[in-house]
Order: structure tokens, then sequence, then C-alpha cells
């Protein structure tokens, strides 16, 4: 064989090893694609080329906080009284620009008078939490750690 | 203002279950078949454990 069709040869068998299919993108993307991927749920993924996750977890994300606010949920707003509501502005929070335009729009205000209401509350915490869960992913996307 | 939307206790979290069992399964798992597989096994655990729960509460009330 020749030393060309050789050096081919490796350079593909180099590309198959599983340190080169984790080469971390750059170490920008590992601060912009949790960053923009919190702001956005979905991004954090999409910008990285990985469509059908990205898409998938917004699809996702998106769903569960306007279902809570169709629930009647409550957003909770910042606070530094009662222990479960700083645990509820946080989980909401996870949901960045989602949570943003919906406080900006007044929404999720009203008093809670149904159970399913409060499962609606409890529908906008979680989609915070997993759209953090989601950014973390881009993060270690981004890093190699994860193809 | 959003139209209101009521739904079931079955049906909110069978929705639930949904949504949580695909982040979960894209998230925690790193090809696509172990994707679906964690997810479909996230899944049958949340409904699963609801129907538990629904039973257990129905023989405490009984």
């Amino acid at each position: 064989m020749s030393s060309t069709g050789k050096n081919v040869e490796t350079a593909l068998e180099r590309q198959k090893t599983p340190a080169a299919e984790n080469a971390p993108a750059s170490p920008t993307m590992a601060v912009v694609a949790p960053a923009i991927g919190w702001l956005i749920p979905g991004l954090g993924h999409i910008i990285q080329g990985k469509w059908v996750r990205g898409l998938l977890l917004m699809v996702s994300v998106v769903c569960m906080f306007v279902l809570g606010l169709k629930m009647e949920g409550k957003i909770y707003a910042f606070n530094t009284g009662d222990l479960l509501d700083m645990l509820g502005f946080i989980g909401d929070l996870g949901s960045g620009a989602l949570y943003i335009v919906s406080r900006a729009l007044d929404q999720g205000s009203g008093a809670i008078f149904r159970a399913t209401a409060d499962y609606g509350t409890k529908f906008m915490i979680v989609a915070g939490l997993l759209n953090v869960i989601a950014a973390v992913d881009a993060h270690h996307i981004a890093l190699g750690k994860k193809r | 203002m959003l139209s209101p939307l009521h739904l079931s206790h079955f049906a909110a979290a069978l929705t639930f279950a949904i949504f949580a069992s695909v982040v979960f399964g894209i998230t925690q798992r790193d090809t696509p078949k172990d994707m679906v597989r964690y997810g479909l096994y996230c899944f049958s655990l949340f409904i699963g454990g609801v129907i538990v729960a629904g039973w257990a509460m129905w023989l405490i009330k009984h």
C-alpha cells in the first residue's frame, strides 16, 4: 500500500476513535450553548447541530410551561419570604425567556381555586428544572463529554 | 390571556410523564437507541407510579 493510502486510512481510523468524536466544539461554545439553551429551551442543542434533540427539548419544555399557564398555575416572583416560594421562583426562573415574557405579560398571577391549577404551578416549575437539565446537557456536548 | 384548560388528574399526570420522559431520555443517555429506551422506561415508571398510588389511595379510603 502506498504511503498516501496509509495516511488516509490512519486519518479515517483517528476519526472513528471516541476521543475524536467527543472533541469539544470550542471553549466559547461551552459557555454560549448552556446560556442560550437556558434563555430559549432547546436552542443550546440546535446551535451545536443537534436539531432533533433540540426541537424535542424545545417542544417539551415550552408545552409544559404553556400548559401550566393554561391550567391557571401561579408564576412565582422574586421574594425573600416563604422558603417554598423562593424555591418556586428558582424553578420558574429555569424556563428563561418563557418566565421573563410571562411575568412581563402579567400571566400566572391569579389566585389558585382548583387542584388542576396547582398542577399547573408544578408544571411550570418542572418545565424550568427540566430546562436547566437540558442546558447542562448542552454544556456537556460542547465540552465533548457527550456526543 | 390564555383560555383556561381543565385537565383531569390522570390526563395531567400523563402529559407530565410524556414531556418529562422526553427530556430525561435525551439528557441522560448518549445514543439515540438508549435515549428512546430510557425515555420509555421513565414513562412506564411515571405511569406505573400513578396507577399504584391511585390504587393505594383507594385502599386507604376503603
